[in-house]
């Protein structure tokens, strides 16, 4: 009904332009949308042929299939890259442990508990999130370096078990206060303390944004690059963005086959969690721009 | 409600509440509060080793000169005067501003005008929001810099197609001082679907019958958006306005892997982040890349601030 007064309301159109419309736009959005992924389909194409083609091929058409580079990449650097791409699977995943358990925690306590001083607690943990980590780097290096840190994975993923993600926090405590009351009114009637309230009740209902949580933080950490650079220096410790730095700076523009290969195998992990996790992603983004 | 908008109820409400009766502590408030300290040991922990504290010893680097090899000497202002004369960082200062300043409008413009062709209640809309946002998840790695390297190379993808449409000797994007720069703003628009994302989410929460209302009325579309959209969205316009300033002056992966961690050709792509990392990290002049770290979250404070100042002439909040 609506529709049709605002139709009428609006200058007449005919009516193959009405129905025009939404094809026209179509292939607007279809246009954009493959000229947005072409340079990613592009990329994969490239790491299936032979250097020399790569710049002379802008098509996405392969006639041959060449496994080639990955083979050349695999074995490029110091180690294989399955040992990078286990050094950063090791910190990602610990990076979400850490954030989920501490995080949320942190959470329940400032969206449930009363306590002097949260609110003035609360207003510095929100003003952390805009901390950019340039801030603090370079103290925090001397001190991980003093204690023999360098070069392991302790100065990436132990701030990760203090809640210093304070974005996490943030989006959890969102989350709690959407947690009807009378839930934890009830335990608290039955004898549970506040940490068995949060175990019971609040944590298992927490599922959506400890998945958003999770997600996030992988994505971040597998792509973190600044950190691991400065903290990874040794080839044995090197995580998937550090080795493809050194890769690209070992062979110069002489190996853009391999470099394309491993570029393409350092992405797939997050685009899996990509194909699988979108509805958490969506939400998760979703949820954070609120007014 | 998004962290500006708890900054901001925190800061209205911080006048008549936390004052006024304070009773006495029953025994259970008691045991709550220990509790609750308790549990933020770890937070706590957290903000005083991994953050504040760093923060501060920032703070007296950036008044010394240390090299790694001694311990810091103390050197007043001589940082602040070297950066007063540091041709270098004000290059790199100009090539940030002009990194934020142009890529940062044009990726919130194009995420916006995306959502609201895409709010329209289009068919295949999952299709079309996960094909825009997945570049904005791969964006920030290495992987993605390397082939935007590739792409913007003189022998690269552009140029290959420049040269299939007739154009005679493209530029060689990355390696020309007047196009380098250009090429990190092109791939910051291109990640212009987390941003999408919000204000599709944004555009949900306005209410149809506003719409219908105007229409009545006689509104136009164009109407409709400038009065009814926009005043209505202002709010996650200027979050994403202030998150993406924010994060636009500490990117660094992209300068650091297209320019081979140089910041070249000549300058062009020095990001003040890696003029930071190289006076820190290469160079080891801790004391001096404390005042640069200082400086940039001063002048990112400073954005902000301003940001929220304008914001008052043209945020429209409802509340």
């Amino acid at each position: 009904m609506t529709t049709d007064v605002s139709r009428r309301a609006n200058r007449p159109a005919s009516s193959w332009m009405r129905a025009g419309r939404p094809i026209l736009r179509h292939v607007a959005l279809i246009v954009l949308g493959i000229a947005m992924i072409y340079p990613l389909l592009w990329m994969v194409a490239s790491s299936l042929r032979s250097t020399d083609v790569i710049f002379h091929d802008i098509g996405i058409w392969l006639t041959e299939f060449k496994a080639g580079n990955y083979l050349k990449g695999w074995d490029g650097i110091d180690q294989n890259f399955g040992h990078y791409l286990i050094n950063s699977t090791i910190i990602a995943v610990l990076s979400v442990i850490g954030n989920v358990l501490s995080c949320s925690v942190t959470a329940y306590v400032f969206a449930r508990l009363h306590f002097r001083g949260k609110r003035l607690l609360f207003s510095i943990m929100l003003m952390t999130i805009m901390l950019p980590i340039h801030v603090v780097i370079v103290p925090q290096y001397i001190i991980f370096s003093s204690l023999g840190w360098v070069n392991t994975f302790l100065p990436l993923v132990l701030p990760k078990f203090l809640a210093t993600d304070a974005f996490f926090i943030f989006l959890m405590v969102q989350f709690i206060r959407g947690i009807p009351r009378e839930l934890d009114e009830a335990a608290r009637m039955d004898g549970c303390g506040h940490i068995r309230v949060f175990a019971r009740v609040i944590l298992p209902l927490m599922g959506p944004v400890l998945a958003t949580t999770a997600i996030f933080t992988f994505i971040w950490n597998w792509n973190d690059f600044f950190s691991q650079l400065i903290y990874l220096t040794n080839p044995d410790t090197y995580s998937v963005p550090v080795a493809l730095r050194s890769f690209m700076d070992a062979t110069g523009a002489t190996a853009w086959g391999p470099l394309f290969a491993m570029s393409v195998v350092s992405l797939v992990p997050i685009f899996l969690v990509f194909l699988f996790g979108q509805r958490a992603l969506v939400r998760g983004i979703a949820t954070t721009g609120g007014k | 409600m998004s962290v500006i908008g708890e900054l901001r109820s925190l800061s209205r409400s911080t006048a008549n509440s936390d004052r006024g009766a304070k009773p006495r502590l029953t025994k259970l408030a008691k045991s709550e509060e220990r509790t609750a300290y308790l549990l933020l040991v770890p937070w706590m922990l957290g903000f005083i080793c991994i953050t504040a504290g760093p923060m501060l010893i920032s703070l007296y680097f950036s008044f010394t000169n240390y090299d790694l090899l001694q311990s810091p000497q103390w050197t007043g202002l001589a940082n602040i005067t070297h950066m007063i004369h540091d041709r270098r960082l004000h290059a790199s200062l100009l090539v940030t501003f002009k990194y934020v300043v142009i890529s940062v409008p044009l990726q919130l413009a194009a995420a916006l005008g995306l959502a609201v062709v895409l709010d329209k209640g289009l068919r295949f809309l999952p299709l079309y929001r996960s094909i825009f946002y997945l570049p904005s998840l791969l964006g920030g790695s290495v992987a993605i810099s390397v082939l935007w390297r590739e792409i913007f190379g003189a022998t690269g993808l552009v140029n290959q197609l420049l040269e299939h449409l007739g154009v005679q000797n493209p530029p060689a994007w990355i390696s020309q001082p007047s196009t380098a720069l250009g090429t990190l703003i092109v791939l910051n628009i291109w990640t212009f679907g987390a941003p999408m994302i919000i204000f599709l989410a944004g555009l949900r929460q306005v209410p149809t019958m506003y719409y219908e209302a105007s229409s009545i009325d006689g509104a136009s579309k164009a109407r409709q958006f400038w009065s009814i959209t926009m005043p209505l969205l202002s709010p996650i316009i200027f979050f994403n306005l202030v998150l993406q300033i924010i994060g636009a002056f500490q990117a660094f992966t992209q300068a650091f892997i297209v320019s081979g961690g140089s910041g070249g050709p000549s300058d062009s792509t020095m990001f003040f982040t890696l003029y930071l990392y190289q006076q820190g990290f290469s160079n080891f002049q801790m004391g001096y890349a404390s005042s640069l770290a200082w400086l940039l979250l001063i002048i990112i404070a400073v954005f902000t601030a301003i940001n929220f100042f304008a914001s008052r002439f043209w945020v429209f909040y409802d509340d």
